[in-house]
């Protein structure tokens, strides 16, 4: 792993950059590994919502100016991705981009993966700009099912509706007695980034509020929770 | 429900989102070795608290997290306007439709 330090990249920032992975012998693990112990595997029948949590990816704070071309291109080539436009996100098959400041972005991706992206982050990057591993201090939950929409209806604040909230966008707002970092992934499928700390109090706030619509701890197969039509007959108050 | 505009994130949001920090457009002294320990007191210590129209500094803390002006009525609690740090109000005085 350590070979992915490029010695020259680490002499011209003069930043420490290390791999925060665990050696072999020490497990990692995430803020929820606990819920995922002891959550009951009996799924429900034909499940309202879908929650899991996608555990252990790699967090990367950006910090630049958009205006700075050096920093926008540099981001594009390393990640593959554009610098997403306000409260918008962009994503490829294994990284995800998303507003979250005027100056600040978070890409999210493959957990093993930490390193060598910020390697190449900064490898590309010129000017004044930060790129932080905070994968430590957040997680990513994904909250998914024809029902989904309804628990961050009774969750957060925010309009959740579709013409305030169409795929792709990404908000930052209050959900429960703590905040989240909502991104809309697809028509019923949210992902949010929870901190560490609030992690299992968010889990069980998403489990509590989803237990009417009848809940699974299992990721959805394909196709499970496509049957949007159906839906918008079924409970047409809240469309 | 009362919801605030932030300039950044360009719509309106929750109250309960936001945080007031204070009056705006203060300066810090520009030499504060040559200043007097009155001006250096009133920078440092003393606030407005007027009744009516003020421009204040409000916080998107769950949001962005970035720092903004807000032109307020204190009397009513209207927010007349909010604007990006380094801008200048619009709003300075009340014009007659808004005069409580
Ligand atoms: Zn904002």
């Amino acid at each position: 792993m350590s070979e992915a330090i490029n010695k020259a990249v680490l002499e011209s920032t003069q930043i420490a950059i290390m791999e925060q992975l665990p050696e072999t012998g020490v497990p990692a693990r995430s803020p929820l590994a606990h819920q995922q112990q002891t959550a009951s595997r009996t799924a429900p029948e034909n499940p309202g919502v879908y929650l899991w949590e996608s555990a252990l990816k790699t967090h990367l704070a950006l910090r630049g100016d958009a205006n700075n071309a050096d920093f926008a291109n540099g981001v594009e080539a390393a990640t593959g991705l554009a610098l997403p436009e306000v409260l918008q996100s962009n994503h490829n098959n294994e990284w995800a981009l998303s507003w979250i400041a005027p100056d600040e972005w978070l890409l999210t991706g493959p957990g093993d993966q930490a390193l060598a992206m910020e390697m190449s982050l900064r490898e590309q990057l010129g000017g004044h700009y930060a790129v932080i591993n905070v994968g430590g201090g957040q997680t990513l939950v994904r909250l998914a099912g024809p029902r989904a929409r309804s628990v961050l209806m009774k969750s957060c604040p925010y309009d959740v509706h579709d013409r305030n909230f169409p795929v792709g966008k990404v908000v930052n707002t209050v959900l429960g007695k703590s905040q989240a970092t909502l991104r809309r992934v697809g028509d019923d499928e949210w992902e949010l980034v929870v901190r560490r700390s609030f992690a299992d109090y968010i889990w069980r706030w998403l489990v509590d509020a989803s237990q009417e619509y009848r809940l699974s701890l299992e990721q959805p197969t394909q196709g499970a929770s496509k049957n949007r039509a159906g839906r918008l007959q079924a409970s047409p108050v809240e469309n | 429900m009362f919801y605030i505009y932030c300039p950044y994130c360009g719509e309106h949001r929750e109250e309960e989102e936001f945080h007031p920090k204070g009056q705006a457009h203060l300066s810090r002294p520009t030499d504060p070795d040559a200043c007097s320990d009155e001006e250096w007191g009133d920078y440092l210590y003393f606030r407005d608290n007027p009744r009516g129209l003020h421009h204040e500094i409000w916080v998107h803390a769950i949001g962005c997290r970035k720092f903004f002006n807000a032109t307020r009525d204190t009397q009513s609690y209207e927010i007349l306007e909010t604007y990006r740090m380094g801008d200048a109000p619009r709003v300075t005085h009340f014009t007659d439709t808004q005069k409580s």
